[in-house]
């Protein structure tokens, strides 16, 4: 389609031409144009939140949970650097972002005007590319190119910052057939040789493990199918990162669970014992890592990546596959499949009594109580009551992230919304608003933290104007727990600023909003709330009152290695879970 | 335990190489913001830059090529050619350092050296030996502009030092690879 428009219909129409459903986004002096003309469309619904940040985060849970890019429109100046955070959040996690912000008009760039600042200068370092477009004939093509290099090879957020004379100008779009980028062509196949050269170390492997990561969520369902038919013709066992839970189904018996810092016992273990490390679309995170030079010491490791920077950043590999995760396990699976060398069966075998004896050490066991709800035990029971629903589950992020981890188990991609890289307490529940519009009859849940869901409390406006019922479900500790837990053990017990006094009454705080809230503080009477919160039609905030004490184990102390884990009381002790055989290889 | 472990919940650096200097040719799109982008990149991921140079080369397709001298380890020089490369105005990044065949370095350098009497002779006359050429001269003065590789200006602006230099302006370093094949 060819016709003359202004900057502002422009935007719009380059919108609905991909496909984009839902806009988050706030207006402000140099947006108004393009407020002007998405008011006068209805095929582009606009989600008017209650902070820029949470636009960016709401876009990234859609993103997240449908594949498809998240759109945001901002305004300059406040509106560009209060979306900052969520870009961020969105590079460190690859999450396909589109941002559009509004800029003061050409003539006054760099006059100090009112509302402006370097929205391309401050946004450069936190966007995969950004554009200040400054003739309307650029338009058109920035906005389009915009979404292709967000989606394409390693996603990421993409801002377009456009000024006010050129939201006004007119010019003529058209929708471009192709968008030929010159310097940018992500590499997706991979070598075949190197492929050929992975599989070979496979049918070699002793104690063969698959490492995964957010990298397959990203490149499509495909990537999950695909990688679930090779671990299965393989036997090997895998674990994943955090990014990457629901990529493999947790149910089943080759699953080890997540790895790293607050990993499975089982987990870690492989990863420092394994002899073949095949790492599909996870990248050597030092959440993951540990102590690099004592990082799985005796393992050949092969590395699948789309983006070449990450191979060799952290940790030296010996076999770099660089392409995107569908390709390279498509071709993998073939190969597999046509090799008629398969690992020794009995090697393998002893390689999984070994994991045995590692998941006998129940790592992830806690003492319950019938007293005080036990945080692992509220996660236990949200996951066992909303199993057979369609449920997304977002997180802010500390303990209550790591448990949701390691305690709700993901059967499928694309359900797990969490702030990975940057870490964003507040993420959640702006995401989860994100989530539950893309998916209207879904149940979503924000497992949250008192402290991390205060930062983005106002979007709780957002899902009642928009009749979102998202489920905020809080593990109230009155701790920022995880900051509390590491002054428990590596500051003396000196809790400086981790507890907050002053909190304010949630279910109040939730019916000021018009929401529901619903209140929990015996073990007993969990269940019934749960259930009662999950048949509530309407936005709710679940004040769930939990033992203030709790840490979260086990944990890879700093600066430790894999098989340094710290484990709670809970958990069997070393001698009575590993036999004598174990015992050797431990 | 252990609490006299570290206290930051970062894994302390363990991997120790020697550094080595490369030089990088990175040819970019000729457009606002690119060469922030690349010096960004640098100051924010804490690589070093030794010298620096930026010209657009072919007008036609709107192309610079930047060339880049920087110190790191084996893999921290690997990570910025990766690094560079990911960026989407960047076309290529060729480490010129390990072609097979040595590349051509080159600098440019004026250099102000003011005297009189026997300075000034001296001061011609070395430069007639390192092949500077005279571009500016007053009674008291000259500006000499000398062209090779950065060692040589080294050199020259060692020995002219004593004779008075007053200011010196250099290009920072070009290169091209040798053969018949460009980047």
């Amino acid at each position: 389609m060819t016709r003359e428009m202004t900057g502002a219909e422009m935007v719009i129409q380059a919108l609905a031409d991909q496909g984009v459903e839902h806009l988050f986004g706030y207006p402000g002096g140099a947006v108004l144009p393009i407020y002007d003309a998405l008011f006068e469309r209805n095929d582009v619904r606009h989600i008017l939140v209650r902070h820029e940040q949470g636009a960016v985060h709401a876009a990234e849970g859609y993103a997240r949970s449908t594949g498809k890019v998240g759109c945001v429109l901002v305004t300059s100046g406040p509106g560009a650097t209060n979306a900052v955070t969520g870009l961020t959040d969105a590079l460190c996690d690859s999450i396909p972002v589109v941002c559009i912000t509004g800029q003061v008009p050409t003539h006054l760039i760099g006059n100090d005007a009112f509302q402006e600042c370097d929205t391309v200068g401050i946004t450069r370092p936190c966007t995969k590319y950004n554009y200040l477009v400054k003739t309307i004939e650029d338009l058109p093509r920035a906005l389009h190119e915009a979404f292709h290099i967000a989606r394409s090879g390693r996603p990421g957020p993409v801002v377009v910052d456009i000024p006010k004379d050129i939201q006004f100008a007119k010019g003529v779009y058209s929708m471009p057939e192709e968008i030929p980028h010159k310097g940018y062509r992500p590499k997706l196949k991979p070598d075949a040789d190197k492929v050929k050269a992975a599989v070979a170390l496979m049918t070699k492997a002793k104690r063969p493990l698959f490492y995964t990561g957010g990298g397959i969520i990203n490149s499509g369902p495909a990537a999950s199918k695909l990688l679930r038919e090779l671990v299965q013709a393989t036997g090997f066992p895998i674990t994943s990162t955090l990014m990457g839970l629901g990529a493999y189904p947790a149910s089943d018996p080759q699953w080890l669970g997540m790895l790293g810092m607050h990993g499975t016992w089982e987990a870690n273990w492989a990863m420092h014992d394994c002899d073949l490390m095949i790492n599909i679309g996870a990248r050597f995170d030092d959440r993951i890592t540990g102590r690099l030079d004592a990082f799985s010491p005796g393992s050949t490791k092969i590395h699948v990546d789309i983006d070449p920077s990450s191979i060799n950043k952290n940790v030296k590999v010996d076999l770099p596959i660089i392409g995107d995760c569908t390709h390279v396990l498509e071709d993998m699976l073939r190969l597999w499949r046509e090799t008629k060398a398969k690992p020794d069966k009995k090697t393998l075998d002893g390689w999984w009594k070994q994991i045995g004896n590692w998941r006998a050490r129940k790592s992830l066991a806690y003492h319950n109580s019938k007293e005080i709800i036990k945080p692992q035990y509220a996660i236990e029971r949200l996951y066992a009551l909303t199993r057979d629903r369609d449920v997304y589950i977002t997180t802010e992020v500390g303990q209550h992230q790591m448990w949701a981890a390691q305690f709700f188990k993901f059967e499928e991609p694309n359900r797990w919304m969490t702030s990975g890289g940057l870490g964003t307490m507040g993420y959640g529940l702006p995401a989860s608003v994100g989530v539950q519009l893309a998916h209207p009859g879904s149940l979503v849940i924000d497992i949250a933290g008192e402290a991390s869901v205060l930062m983005t409390m106002q979007e709780m406006s957002t899902a009642v104007q928009h009749r979102l019922p998202v489920k905020i479900f809080i593990l109230n500790n009155q701790y920022m727990g995880m900051v509390r837990q590491w002054q428990e053990l590596l500051h003396g017990g000196r809790y400086a600023e981790s507890y907050t006094h002053s909190l304010p009454d949630f279910v109040k705080l939730a019916e000021a909003y018009h929401a529901v809230g619903i209140r929990c503080d015996k073990p007993g009477e969990l269940d019934a709330a749960i259930i009662e919160m999950i048949n509530v039609d309407k936005p709710v905030i679940f004040d769930c009152v939990v033992d203030q004490a709790e840490n979260c184990f086990p944990m890879i102390p700093s600066g430790r290695a894999h098989n340094e884990m710290l484990v709670g009381d809970a958990a069997e002790r070393l001698e009575d879970a590993i036999t004598e055989e174990g015992k050797v290889m431990v | 335990m252990n609490t006299t472990a570290s206290t930051t919940h970062y894994p302390a650096q363990t991997i120790t190489q020697r550094t080595e200097t490369h030089t990088l040719s990175v040819l970019v799109d000729n457009e606002p913001g690119v060469l922030a982008r690349v010096i960004g990149l640098f100051s924010g991921r804490g690589y070093n830059i030794d010298s620096l140079t930026v010209s657009e080369t072919e007008h036609q397709k709107h192309l610079s090529r930047i060339t880049i001298v920087t110190t790191g380890t084996p893999m921290v020089i690997e990570q910025i050619i990766n690094q560079l490369d990911r960026q989407v105005p960047i076309h290529r990044v060729v480490d010129m350092s390990t072609l097979s065949v040595p590349a051509i370095e080159r600098e440019l350098a004026m250099v102000k050296v003011r005297g009189k009497g026997e300075n000034r002779v001296e001061a011609l006359r070395l430069a007639d030996a390192f092949r500077a050429r005279v571009i500016d001269a007053t009674t008291e003065s000259f500006i000499f502009e000398i062209t090779g590789a950065s060692a040589k200006i080294e050199g020259f602006i060692a020995l002219m030092m004593p004779l008075g230099v007053v200011e010196v302006s250099r290009t920072g370093i070009a290169a091209i690879s040798r053969g018949p094949e460009g980047m």
